[in-house]
C-alpha cells in the first residue's frame, strides 16, 4: 500500500478536524478526495505531508512513518494557487527547483541531474519556454502547472492536489488529465481534493467521501453513489450534486 | 562635491561612523529582503522595541548586550506565540500589547538601574560616538547573520514562499522560524548602533520594500536591498555631518527617499512606469 491511515484523530487547540479517518490506497491510482469546505480535505493533507501531527492513529506512507517518507522526498504537495503569494521574487524554473532542494545537500547547490529533472518536468507541462518568467506572471493554469512541475520534478511518489481544477483553463485541464494517467501508470498516487464530481466521475479511479472522518472509500463505480454523496454533504439532495452543474452553483 | 563627500573622513569618528553604519546597513538590507517576503515588518518593529530590557539589562549586569537583546527578542516572539495559541486574542492585538509591555519594562529598567546607559543613545542610535567594544560587538553579530543567511538562504526563501512544500520534503520548518527570528534579533540590535531602537524597524523593511519594487528576482533583490541600504547609510551620516541634525533620521530619510523614487518610477512596478501590465 501507497498510503496508509488508521483511525487517524488531528484535533487544533481541543478543536476536532478530523476522527477516526482510516484509508488505504494502493501504488498506481487516481484518487478523487470529496468533501465539503472544512469537512477535514486540508487537514488530512497536512497530516500526510507532517505539517499536523495527528493525536490518535498511525499514518504510513510507502510503509514508512511521515517524517522517514519526508526525507525521502516521497510526498510532494501542490498547493491552490491562491495559497501561494504570486509577487514572489521567483521564476518558474526557481521554482520547479524546490522540488529538488531535498535531494540536494545543505546549501541546495543544483546539481546537472538536478537541472536536467527540472528541464524534464517543465516538459512535460508544456512550460520550458516560460521557464525565465517571474511565477507571478503567468495565467492561473499555467501556474498550477509550475506547482505540478515540482511535484514532477521531485519524483514523488505520492501527489496531493488541493483543488487542481480550480480556476484552470480547457488545455491546463486537459494536460492534466493526460499527466495523471501517465504518473498513474509510473506507479505514482494521486490524491485529488476536489468538490467538482463531474471531474471525480472522469477519471478516479478510487474515491474518498469525507466530513470530519471518512464516510466510504473504494472503487469509484461503487463508493459513488447519491446515498454516499448525501451523506457527504449533509443531506443536500444528491440530484443537485451529480447532475453536471455541481453544489458550487450560485444562489439565483 | 568631492570636498562634501570627503571633508567629514578628515574625523576619526565619522570614518567609523560611516563604516559602522554601512556595515549595519548592509546586514540589515540583506536581511530586509525576507522580512518583506515573509510579510514579517510587524515582527520586525515588535522584536527591535523588545530588546530594550535585555539591552539595560546585560548593561546593568556587565555582559555584551547583544546576548540581553537575543534572551528578549527571541523571548518576545514565544510570548507573543504562546497567548496568540492561548487566547482569542487576534494576532496583531498581541503583538503590539507585547511589545509596548517589553519596551514599557525596559524603560522602567533604565531608570532603576544604576549604570550610565544614555537612553537616548538607544533609542535614537549614536553612531558617531560609537565605542570600540561596540564596534567589535557589531563586527561580531554582523559577521553572525550574514553567515547564517548566506548559508540558508534557499532554505528560507522557500520557507517564505511556501512552507507547507518545505515541510513535505523534510526540512524542519519550525527550526527556519526561530533561525529568522534569532538573526532579526541579532540585527535588531546591530541596527540599534547606527539608527536606534525607534527607527530600526526602517532599516529591516524599507530597503527589501525598495528593491521588490526593482525587480522579480531574488538574487537581484537581494542585491539591490543591500546597495540601496548601504547607500542611504553613508549619505545619511554625510548629510546629518553638514547639517547637523539627527543621524538616525537623516538615514531613514534617505531610505524612504529611495523608497518613494521606486515608488514612483520603477521600471515595471513604479506607479508611473512605461509598460503596464496587461493584465485584467
Amino acid at each position: 500500500m501507497r498510503i496508509e491511515a488508521d483511525q487517524v484523530c488531528v484535533d487544533y487547540n481541543g478543536r476536532v478536524a478530523l476522527y477516526d479517518a482510516s484509508l488505504h490506497l494502493p501504488a498506481g491510482s487516481i484518487c478523487g478526495l470529496v468533501g465539503m469546505n472544512g469537512a477535514g480535505k486540508s487537514t488530512l493533507f497536512k497530516a500526510l505531508t507532517g505539517f499536523v501531527r495527528p493525536s490518535r492513529g498511525r499514518i504510513r506512507i510507502n510503509g514508512q512513518r511521515v517524517a522517514q517518507a519526508q526525507r525521502e522526498q516521497a510526498v510532494a504537495y501542490v498547493p491552490q494557487s491562491e495559497s501561494i503569494d504570486c509577487g514572489f521574487p521567483v521564476s518558474v524554473w526557481d521554482v520547479v527547483m524546490m522540488g529538488r532542494y531535498g535531494a540536494m545537500n545543505l546549501l541546495r547547490i543544483p546539481r546537472q541531474s538536478d537541472r536536467i529533472a527540472v528541464r524534464d518536468a517543465l516538459e512535460r507541462v508544456d512550460l520550458l519556454e516560460l521557464r525565465h518568467r517571474p511565477i507571478g506572471s503567468l495565467s492561473g493554469g499555467q501556474r498550477k502547472r509550475a506547482f505540478l512541475a515540482r511535484a514532477i520534478a521531485q519524483r514523488a511518489s505520492v501527489l496531493l492536489l488541493d483543488e487542481p481544477f480550480n480556476g484552470v483553463d480547457v488545455r491546463t485541464e486537459k494536460l492534466m488529465a493526460e499527466l495523471f494517467l501517465q504518473l498513474r501508470r509510473d506507479g505514482r498516487t494521486i490524491l485529488i481534493s476536489t468538490h467538482d464530481l463531474s471531474h471525480v466521475r472522469d477519471f478516479c479511479d478510487l474515491v474518498v467521501l469525507i466530513n470530519k472522518t471518512v464516510l466510504a472509500y473504494g472503487e469509484t463505480s461503487e463508493v459513488f453513489t447519491p446515498e454516499n454523496l448525501a451523506l457527504t454533504f449533509g443531506g443536500m439532495p444528491p440530484n443537485l450534486l451529480t447532475g453536471p452543474s455541481s453544489a458550487e452553483e450560485p444562489e439565483p | 562635491m568631492i570636498t562634501w563627500l570627503l571633508e567629514p573622513l578628515s574625523h576619526d569618528f565619522m570614518v567609523r561612523a560611516l563604516l559602522v553604519s554601512a556595515l549595519v546597513g548592509g546586514v540589515c538590507g540583506l536581511l530586509s529582503c525576507y522580512m518583506t517576503l515573509k510579510g514579517w515588518a510587524l515582527m520586525g518593529d515588535a522584536v527591535s522595541h523588545a530588546v530594550l530590557p535585555g539591552v539595560v539589562l546585560a548593561y546593568a549586569l556587565g555582559l555584551p548586550f547583544s546576548l540581553g537583546a537575543f534572551v528578549f527578542g527571541v523571548g518576545s516572539v514565544t510570548a507573543i506565540g504562546f497567548v496568540k495559541q492561548k487566547s482569542r486574542v487576534k494576532e496583531d492585538t498581541v503583538i503590539g500589547l507585547v511589545f509596548t509591555g517589553f519596551f514599557a519594562l525596559g524603560l522602567v529598567l533604565v531608570s532603576k538601574t544604576r549604570s550610565n546607559i544614555d537612553l537616548t543613545h538607544i533609542l535614537f542610535g549614536n553612531v558617531l560616538g560609537i565605542s570600540q567594544a561596540d564596534i567589535q560587538q557589531t563586527l561580531l553579530i554582523s559577521a553572525l547573520v550574514v553567515a547564517v543567511l548566506l548559508l540558508l538562504r534557499r532554505d528560507l526563501l522557500l520557507f517564505c514562499f511556501d512552507p507547507t512544500h518545505a515541510r513535505s520534503i523534510g526540512i524542519n520548518t519550525g527550526v527556519l522560524h526561530y533561525v529568522l527570528l534569532s538573526v532579526l534579533s541579532l540585527a535588531a540590535v546591530a541596527g540599534l548602533q547606527s539608527v536606534g531602537i525607534i527607527l530600526v524597524v526602517a532599516m529591516l523593511v524599507t530597503p527589501g520594500a525598495t528593491a521588490y519594487l526593482l525587480t522579480d528576482r531574488f538574487d537581484r533583490m537581494t542585491l539591490l536591498a543591500i546597495t540601496s541600504s548601504v547607500l542611504a547609510s553613508l549619505l545619511g551620516v554625510i548629510i546629518s555631518y553638514w547639517s547637523d541634525s539627527s543621524t538616525a533620521g537623516c538615514i531613514v530619510l534617505v531610505q524612504t527617499g529611495l523608497f518613494l523614487l521606486a515608488f514612483l518610477f520603477a521600471p515595471r512596478h513604479g506607479i508611473f512606469r512605461q509598460h503596464p501590465e496587461i493584465g485584467p
